[in-house]
């Protein structure tokens, strides 16, 4: 387990046209919001939420210049130094039918590396479990989870968010991370350790 | 809403500046450069230096306007609502192609007609007839042909372009639309879009380039000439596009257009700069590979004679620049930035067109001086004199365009 163990509040809602004001209340309100869980892309939640901009474009670009620095280095070592080979009288540093080639590994590199980089940033991965607040966040509801500090009350907060028009609203004690594992043994740990809170 | 839009003192000024200052270089060319002069190849230099910068120039800038209605057609046809709110802006451009092209029709004509052979060797019977390359193309590159097919192509661009002008102009006397005359309503636009964009296909995408600017290379020919032609006075289009934007923004216009719509037309910019610089390199590495010297010897000149420095200049200031300054998403919303950029890729193109033109004219003798420089003038004059006329007769928001809402609330 990577990230620790935390108390959460989760509030569930139907309407995105009910989130977005409770985002904003929430926020004012100077809870701090764990993530949102929706359904699909909502159009402008990142920006209500607060949220800083990705710098997955930054890494896309470095990837990128690492593809074309990489392309030309080989194949330059390979047809001047390594190997020459004399290709229909062309001279053998030949840059304009290096581009293609170029080009293809500085897209392949930044595709690879932005999508690898995009699963490390949401923590997405094969064998790798992560803690679903409400399983219809994938389905139809819209699942806001707060975290809870020492001083939190939760059950202020829980009152807060039903007056919000939050639809349903539980307690959760749940790991933040993401970790290697099975589902049914973890949750069994949950259980024990919520007794414990 | 603002009805019309009083133009700003010092924009009024600026247009009749140019144009006293094109004028003048004109004049001066026209007195100094012995233009009727004889007019073999070589021989009358400033003659040729006369016509051939005229050439780029018309034929570039009207490209260049044309350009906007291709931009409003396109996003009609692909149904795009975002650029609504700013729509009024490549009409009012693209209302400048019946003057530069009755401007630009005039110049081909004087050349064509008056046995410019120096620009044009095709034009010249006695070529024609004893070199068998060029006399197997006769049947399309003749004068006869040359004069109507032009003639059609100005005439349709202007026409068409004024049929979606006036259709949108119209929107805003009948008032709100309803479902049902909304519906019909872009319907007919689609129409008028799809007929303008299959003879812009036909013309800017295919036959006009060649007629216009390859057959001055008479015995070289290439597939992609008229597509990047195309790239290269489309991004130079929104780049207009752009600058007139920021300039009534400025001004305290275009209420509803935000730093998302000025986002896209940011990306529109690199996006197309980039396509311009996929074509440069798809018809360059081509023949440099096949390395056959029917198709060589348009490059030779041009990358190993003296043309060596803008041709490289031509790749860095309308591919490296855009490439790496327009990457930032701050950079497309940055005005100033974004202002300077499109200035740049403007002047970049006609660059592009100046190196399409002169070597085959003018060979060692080309010359940018304050001569190319003042027509350029001209017409940019000419360009901002009739849209300044289009944005101050006529409203500067479609209000009754049924997708302004869409426009409104755009979100990148």
């Amino acid at each position: 387990m990577a990230g620790g163990i935390k108390k959460f509040v989760v509030g569930c809602f139907d309407d995105e046209a009910v989130l977005f004001p409770a985002v904003k209340n929430v926020r004012r309100k100077g809870y701090k919001i764990h993530d949102v869980y929706t359904p699909f892309p909502v159009h402008g939640l990142d920006h209500a939420m607060g949220l800083r901009e990705t710098s997955l474009h930054t890494a896309g670009f470095i990837y990128g210049i690492t593809g074309t620095a990489t392309a030309l280095t080989c194949i330059s070592w390979i047809f001047t130094k390594d190997w020459p080979l004399n290709i229909g009288g062309k001279p053998h540093f030949a840059l304009p039918a290096w581009i293609p080639i170029t080009f293809e590994l500085t897209v392949l590199f930044a595709a690879v590396g932005m999508v690898l980089t995009f699963c490390y940033l949401c923590q997405l991965s094969p064998f790798v479990k992560k803690h679903h607040f409400h399983l219809r966040a994938t389905d139809d509801l819209f699942v806001m989870v707060i975290e809870c500090t020492d001083k939190t009350n939760d059950e202020e907060v829980q009152a807060f968010l039903t007056a919000a028009g939050a639809s349903e609203v539980n307690v959760q004690v749940a790991e933040t991370g993401w970790w290697l594992g099975r589902y049914d043994r973890e949750q069994k740990l949950y259980r024990e350790l919520e007794k414990g809170y | 809403m603002n009805q019309s839009f009083e133009l700003p003192g010092s924009y009024k000024k600026w247009t009749m500046g140019l144009i006293i200052v094109g004028a003048v270089a004109l004049l001066y060319g026209f007195i100094m450069y012995h233009p009727f002069g004889h007019s073999a190849r070589g021989v009358n230099v400033s003659g040729t230096r006369f016509w051939a910068v005229l050439l780029q120039n018309s034929v570039y800038w009207l490209l260049v306007v044309n350009a906007a209605m291709f931009f409003i057609g396109v996003t009609t046809l692909a149904m795009g609502g975002w650029q609504v709110a700013l729509r009024r802006v490549p009409e009012a451009i693209s209302s400048v192609v019946p003057v530069l092209g009755v401007i630009a029709f005039f110049i081909l004509m004087a050349i064509v007609w008056g046995g410019h052979d120096d620009i044009y060797p095709w034009v010249n019977e006695a070529t024609v007839k004893s070199d068998k390359i060029i006399n197997g193309k006769s049947g399309f590159l003749n004068p006869k042909f040359f004069t109507v097919w032009s003639a059609i192509t100005i005439g349709l661009w202007s026409f068409l372009g004024y049929k979606m002008r006036s259709l949108s102009l119209q929107s805003d006397q009948d008032g709100p639309m309803d479902y049902e005359t909304g519906n019909a309503w872009v319907k007919k636009n689609i129409l008028w879009a799809s007929l303008f964009i299959v003879f812009f296909g036909l013309t800017v995408g295919s036959t006009i380039p060649w007629l216009w600017l390859m057959s001055i290379d008479v015995h070289w020919y290439s597939t992609m000439f008229s597509w990047y032609t195309f790239a290269s006075t489309f991004v130079a289009g929104l780049s207009l596009i752009a600058l007139f934007i920021v300039f009534l923004k400025n001004n305290g216009q275009l209420q509803y257009v935000t730093d998302e719509h000025i986002h896209d037309i940011g990306k529109f910019m690199f996006a197309f700069s980039v396509f311009w610089a996929y074509l440069w390199f798809s018809q360059y590495m081509l023949i440099w590979y096949a390395n056959i010297p029917e198709e060589t010897g348009y490059f030779k000149i041009r990358v190993q004679g003296p043309y060596r420095g803008i041709f490289f200049l031509n790749l860095i200031l309308n591919f490296g620049c855009p490439l790496l300054i327009l990457m930032k998403k701050s950079s497309k919303r940055n005005y100033t930035l974004l202002t300077f950029m499109a200035i740049l890729i403007i002047f970049g193109h006609w660059i592009d067109f100046w190196q399409m033109v002169m070597p085959g004219t003018m060979y060692e003798n080309a010359q940018i001086m304050p001569f190319e420089f003042g027509i350029a003038l001209l017409f940019i004059g000419i360009i901002m004199w009739r849209v300044g006329v289009y944005f101050s007769t006529n409203s500067l928001t479609a209000k009754n365009h049924p997708f302004l809402k869409e426009s409104m609330i755009h979100h990148v």
